[in-house]
This record gives structure tokens, sequence and C-alpha cells, in this order.
């Protein structure tokens, strides 16, 4: 307990510590064991787990450094832990949730009920900006859109779990979940014991059988590719992690031919039949005859062999629709229109610009509100109320007042904390949680997820494009 | 296998085996100076000088720098970034390849040419250089034969493997030949000296960038250029001899099309077919004849015909069905840009 000594969770829901300072009963066994280790004992072990990070090549590039230097991400060696229950509840939220959506996709890229029965003002979706009406009327395989989603969860200070945004195109960071419990491992291979963390390695097999399910060719075993954009791409890393988990081949856009609506690789013996894309690529840039005219990462005709049934891609094209943070709104009246359910899980509350109303509330109340525009992440096109100075406050105002279908607001959720190590001392430090979620034959949830973390004192921010982290994430037995 | 993940892989081995080649090369020049004890810098030059001229490198070298003393060439040839055949630059592209298609290999072997990489950068590495140079190349040369060790012991023999192993022995029969040909730049003087004769010293120090000593002493006696030229070019059982190193190709280039040997389906097999003859029933007389050089030269133009031939069979054939070609922009650096800049925000 050495190490947690003075912690302090301070105001905020900290994940191993309730309010009064007492260890959360399904965090002791944990802390018992790193009470064990001393402080110098933990440091080794956690450089060392760093050293495991960098030789795996798990890293990013600094940028204008003409020696190339190489950083990794960085990794807290605290785990975030949960308890059996608190998991069983996201997971049945995240399932409702996965359904819904991909119902809402075919009806808006077929017969559009949800529109017509005015659940969902129409206007919304024709001027959502990655709704591809071109692809209306056609069938996709197995009638599913979102095979894999990246749905980020945050949990406030009265505990509640809240969906934050889906990630309904190319949601990455499974590599680093599954990095993360190998590194932690090996460096602390005694924690393990006899607590009851469930493993995550089963994450690469339910992808894969999810692509075979969705194979345009279900007589004969599938050939499967993961499409990247290329060895520049920061995310490299996880395609070809991935695809060697799988044991599918990783391609790039000229690795693969599109004739006579069929799509080919071009291997040393001549053209294969590619049955089913894991494109890591997004719409934008995935043919160059419908899309993007200038993207040299696309397969020419591409769409033509997709239209035509011939190959599968995972995810579906026009699944941006669902991550407009405008449609974000109306997940909650999905689940009720196509299930009859309540949803398991809240949205954050939030306010449409676009709405009368809310418009109202939203300029009276900017200081305190996080403005999003529709069609951003990473956290970049944002407004955070508290910390803006007037000036920031002014400019946006004026952004939602011109344009009010591009933006939304929504109050401040103090993200729970977690203790992490800070230079030196155990500090309670922002964190959110990022569950994959697979649909194949059936709804497969890796337990856990990728745990984010805002290093930076008081940051909400857990981008790792902006200082964030990551922990491994238990979910017990 | 993928066409592009072929020819990653080739070309990851070559760079590799390049850089553990001039490891070798510089570490032996190096410690075979410390036998002349009053070399003046003319003659300093005169062992410098052709090192550079065998790689082939002289006007990259001549651009960068004004001197051939063996701090420059030294420098040249081990860590200098602006030269694309430095060791350093070598290891960087093959590691670069490796990221490529590091899907196909085995987490031990990425790891051990990352970690390559990463001395190869590295303070440490820097500190060794200055201070204790033959550890330095020592350090490069373990890793690179530890990259073959994992690389032999956790990678199927399957085409992945022999388009690893064609790179591998290409580069090894021309850097053979390239050791050779040292020889045929070295200033007269050097030759015929009083009592130590610079000829054998050299020849030694030619086996030795080979690592042949053992394996030369074994079956050789005197050391001469007959000797040396013989056992370095025509040994059976060297695996550095190029006749060696060709039959290995020839295996692999049968291996990967599925043709019998002795026969040929393609440009590359029919050249090494060739070329592997003419060394099975050649002699050191044809060499010597020919003019040491010259043969050598004649060799290095073959391994290229046919490192060019594999490309076009594996790599460029398929690349010829593409029905619609997508948009050209107007320049290669221009592209390049433009396609890394897309690679980082298409997803």
């Amino acid at each position: 307990m050495e190490m947690f000594k003075g912690y302090d969770p301070g105001r905020f829901y900290d994940e191993m510590f309730g309010g009064d300072g007492s260890v959360r009963k399904h965090c002791a066994p944990l802390l018992k064991k790193f009470g064990k280790l001393d402080q110098r004992d933990f440091l080794a072990r956690k450089a060392n787990s760093e050293l495991y990070f960098l030789r795996q090549g798990i890293t990013f590039n600094v940028y204008h450094d003409d020696r190339g230097t190489e950083r990794i991400f960085p990794f807290d060696p605290i785990p975030r832990v949960m308890p059996a229950a608190e998991w069983e509840h996201l997971e049945a939220g995240l399932t409702q949730r996965i359904v819904a959506l991909n119902l809402f996709l075919h009806d808006i890229y077929h017969d559009q009920q949800i529109l017509k029965d005015e659940v969902i003002p129409r206007f919304y979706i024709e001027q959502a900006k990655h709704y591809r009406p071109e692809f209306r009327g056609v069938d996709v395989a197995a009638d599913t859109y979102i095979h894999i989603c990246g749905s980020d969860l945050i949990r406030g200070g009265d505990g509640v779990y809240y969906v934050l945004e889906d990630n309904g195109r190319c949601p990455s960071g499974a590599s680093y979940l599954l990095e993360n419990r190998n590194a932690l491992k090996r460096a602390f291979p005694g924690i393990f014991e006899s607590l009851g963390v469930r493993p995550v390695d089963s994450y690469p097999r339910d992808l894969l059988n999810m692509l075979h399910h969705i194979s345009p060719r279900q007589d004969k075993d599938p050939v499967c590719v993961l499409l990247t954009p290329g060895c520049y791409n920061s995310a490299y890393f996880e395609h070809c992690y991935l695809a060697r988990e799988m044991g599918i081949d990783i391609v790039e856009g000229k690795d693969l031919v599109v004739v006579d609506k069929f799509v080919y690789m071009r291997t040393t013996r001549g053209l294969l039949r590619v049955d089913v894309i894991y494109r890591r690529i997004d719409d934008d840039f995935i043919d160059p005859v419908v899309f993007r005219k200038d993207s040299v990462l696309g397969v020419p005709g591409l769409m033509n062999a997709y239209k035509a049934g011939n190959v599968s891609l995972a995810n579906a094209v026009g699944t941006g629709v669902a991550d407009d943070k405008v449609i974000y709104y109306f997940v909650p009246r999905m689940i009720e229109y196509y299930l009859g359910q309540e949803p398991i899980l809240p949205n954050v509350p939030t306010y449409l610009a676009s709405e009368a109303e809310d418009m109202k509330y939203i300029l009276k109340n900017l200081p305190e509100l996080v403005v999003k525009a529709a069609n951003e992440s990473g956290g970049y096109g944002m407004l955070m109320g508290p910390t803006a100075s007037k000036d920031e406050i002014e400019a946006f105002r004026e952004r939602i007042v011109a344009d009010p279908r591009n933006y939304i607001a929504q109050p401040v959720i103090s993200l729970s904390t977690s203790p992490t190590w800070c230079e030196g001392a155990m500090e309670g430090r922002h964190i959110d949680l990022r569950p994959y979620i697979i649909y194949g034959k059936d709804v497969k949830i890796v337990p856990g997820g990728l745990t984010r973390v805002a290093l930076t004192k008081d940051s909400l921010i857990v981008n790792s494009s902006q200082g964030g982290g990551s922990k491994d994430t238990w979910v017990l037995r | 296998m993928l066409s592009r993940v072929a020819n990653t892989l080739y070309w990851m081995v070559r760079y590799v085996e390049r850089a553990d080649n001039l490891a070798r090369l510089i570490d032996v020049n190096q410690q075979l100076l410390l036998d002349f004890e009053s070399l003046d810098s003319e003659r300093l030059r005169g062992f410098w000088q052709p090192i550079i001229l065998s790689t082939g490198d002289e006007d990259a070298f001549a651009k960068l720098y004004d001197t051939t003393g063996s701090a420059e060439v030294i420098r040249f040839l081990t860590n200098d970034p602006k030269n694309p055949n430095s060791i350093t630059s070598c290891i960087a592209l093959a590691r670069e390849n490796a990221r490529t298609v590091r899907d196909q290999l085995s987490d031990e072997l990425w790891e051990e040419l990352n970690s390559l990489y990463l001395f190869s950068r590295s303070d440490e590495a820097q500190s060794l250089f200055d201070a204790d140079p033959p550890r330095y190349y020592e350090n490069i040369r373990r890793s690179a034969m530890t990259f073959l060790g994992i690389a032999a012991s956790t990678t199927s023999r399957n085409e992945a493997w022999e388009f690893m192993d064609l790179g591998r022995h290409l580069e090894r029969a021309d850097k053979t030949t390239r050791f050779l040909d040292v020889s045929s730049y070295l200033p007269a003087a050097a030759e015929g000296q009083d009592a130590i004769s610079p000829g054998v010293l050299h020849w030694t120090a030619t086996l030795r960038s080979c690592g042949a000593m053992g394996a030369f002493r074994a079956t050789r006696r005197d050391i001469t250029a007959e000797t040396v030229v013989d056992f370095l070019i025509f040994s059976k059982d060297f695996p550095r001899s190029v006749r060696y190193c060709m039959e290995k190709v020839d295996i692999s280039l049968h291996l990967i099309s599925g043709t019998p040997r002795g026969s040929f389906s393609n440009e590359a097999e029919r050249e090494s077919g060739r070329l592997l003859s003419d060394l099975n029933y050649g002699s050191t007389k044809d060499v010597f004849e020919t003019g040491l050089h010259e043969y050598l030269d004649a060799l290095q133009g073959r391994f290229n015909h046919i490192g060019g031939e594999i490309f076009e069979t594996y790599v460029l054939m398929p690349e010829r069905v593409q029905i619609s070609p997508g948009p050209k922009p107007p320049t290669l650096s221009d592209a390049a840009v433009w396609r890394m800049e897309q690679q980082q925000s298409a997803s």
C-alpha cells in the first residue's frame, strides 16, 4: 500500500477508492498485491514494460526530428478494474446499441421508415456529411453495416456510464488493448495469479469469424484481407498486428485490382480472388472512381464489385452517418423505435443547435458547455466552455449561429479517475473506456476494452494525439 | 503470396546482408592497417580508396568528402546518413522494409531487427564507434547473424523464405566479388614489399572479411591470389563463395516457380542456370586470363541481371494486368509526399 499512501481521489468518481478514501471492494486484492512491491521494483518493472513496447515497435514518430526518434504511447501499469456485474451491464447496453444502429443504417439505406414515421427529421440525415445516398438500395452481406464498433464510454461523478460516441467507421486501438495485457503480464506476472481476470485474447479470432461470416462465398474458405492506407499511417502497427493475429494478408490499394466486378490481389502466382476486405481506409479514399478522385490509396472499381455483392467490406460503406454527433443524439430513439426497449446505456445529455429551444439554451450557457462539431473527432473542432477564453467562446458563437446543423453541445462531464503513476507519485487521472464490439453471427465483445487516460493533470482529453496514454482493463469473473 | 510482399522480404534481407558485409569489410581493413606501422597519409589513402571503388560508391563519396582518409571513408561507409549504402542506412532500410511486412515476420525476428535499428541510432552506438570500433562492428555483425538465425528457425519454408533466401545469396555473392575486387584498385607499391608481403596480408584480410579463414586453412595451404580467388569464387562448400551462393539462388528460383532444375520458365532462371554452369565448369585460369577485375565486373553484371529479372517476373508482371490505372501524380517525389499525406489522414 506504500505507493498509494496519500492518494487523494479528489472530488471525482474514482475507480479504485470511494469518496471516504476506502478501497473499493473489487480492487482490494489487486492493491494487496501491488502493496507487496517496493517502489524501486515497481519502477524497474514499469521500465521493462516500456522497453517491451519499444522493441515491439509499438511507437509513433516524433515529427521534425531527423534522427527519426520514436516514442512509445505511454502505458500506465496500474490496471483499471471492473467487477463482473458492471461489465454485464455494459455488455447488454452495447449489444442493444449496435443492434439498433445496424437496423437504423439498413433502414435509411432502404425504406427509410424511421424518417417516414418522423422519429428523426429527414433533413438531419440528408444533410449528414457522411450519408451516401448513392448506396441506397444496395444490399450488404448479412444486412450488417457496422461490423466493428468502438464506442467511447465515460463515467460521470454519479458513477453512471454514458455513451459519449459510437465509432462505426474504422475504430482503432484494439491492438493496444491486446498488447497492454501482454506487457502487463510480462512485467507483473505475479499480480494476475488467483485474481480471476478475464482473458482478452479471443479478439482476433472473433474478428476473423466475423469476416468469414460475411463472405459472399459461403461454400468455400474465404480469402480475407486487411486493407491499410500504408506504413505511414499512425495505426499501421495495429493493421499488421491484427492481420498477423488473424493469419490474413495485409494489402495496400495497389495490391488489389478489379476485373469484371471481382476483386483480386496480385500475387507471385498471378491474381487471387478476394472475398472479404477488412478495410482500415475511410470511404473517401477507398475508390477513386466513386469517391475522392485524387486518392492514390484506393482500388479503382472496388465499389462496382461491392455493389454487385462479389466482395464484402467491414465496415460497410456509409456508416459514417451514424458517427455524426447530431445523429448520435437520436440513438436512444432508435433503440425505442426498432427494439421497443428502454436504452440500457444513456447518452450524455445533448443539445442540438438546430432546435430552437436548444439553440437558445446553448447560446445562453456557452461558458458551461462543451460544444462539438458534428463530424470532427480526436478532440478537434471542440470548445471546452469552462476553460476557453472569451474570444474563443465568441468565435464559436458565430460559427454555431452560422451553421447550426453542424453543432451540438453537452454539459461538461467530469470523467472518473484512476490511480496513475505520475513522476514519483500515484495521482488520480481521468479515464474513459473504448470497448470493441464485433457484430458477426452474433455480437461479441471482448471483456473490458481500451482504457485511455489523460496524463495531464485535470485534463479531460484522453486522445493519444493530445497527451493521452492507456491502461490495461480488467474485468473480473 | 503478394508480389509486393515478396519484393519487400527480398530487399529486407538484402539490406541486412549488406550491412553485415560492410561491417566485416571495414573492421578487417582497420585491423589490417595496424600491421603497417608507419603509413603516411598518402599510403593510407592508398588503402581506403580501393574500398570505396570496390563498393561502387565513388561518386557519392566524392560529393560528400574532399579527402579520402580513413576517418572519412569509415564514416561514409558506417554511419553517414547521406550515404544510402552506409551500414546504418542499410539497417534503417531493412527495418523500414520489415515494418511494411511486419505481419509476415515472427515477433522475435522483428524484435531483433528493430533492436539493431534502435542500437544503430543510439548514443551507446556512437560512443562505441568512437572508442572501440571493433566492438561496434562486432555488435552489428552479431545482430545481423542473430537475425539470420532467427529467420532460419522461425520462418516456414515457403515462398516467403525462398524470396528471403534469394536476397541473401544474391547480395552475398555480390559482396564476395567486391571484396575480391579491392585488390584491383590497390596501388602497385602495396604489392611485393620487403619482409612481410602486403600481398599476403591483403589476401588474408579478404578471407577474414568473408569469415573464411578457418575454412580456407582446412583445405588450402598457401595464401596467394590464385588460391584465394579459387576458394571464394569456386568453392562448392563454402557458404560465401560465389558458386555456393549461385547454387542456392538457382534452387530458390526453381522452388518458387516449380520448374525442375536444369530447365527454366523465366529469364531469371535461364540466366542463373547459365551462370551456375559457368561456375561449375570454370577455373581460376579463366579468371586470370580474362583479368580479375573484368571477370568480377562481369559477374556483378550478371547478378544484377538476375535481380532485375526476378523483379520483372514476380513483381512487375502482375502489375501489368491493371486495367483502370489510377491518377498518376506528376513527379515521383511529389507522389511519395502525396501518398504519405493520404496514408496519414485516411483512417
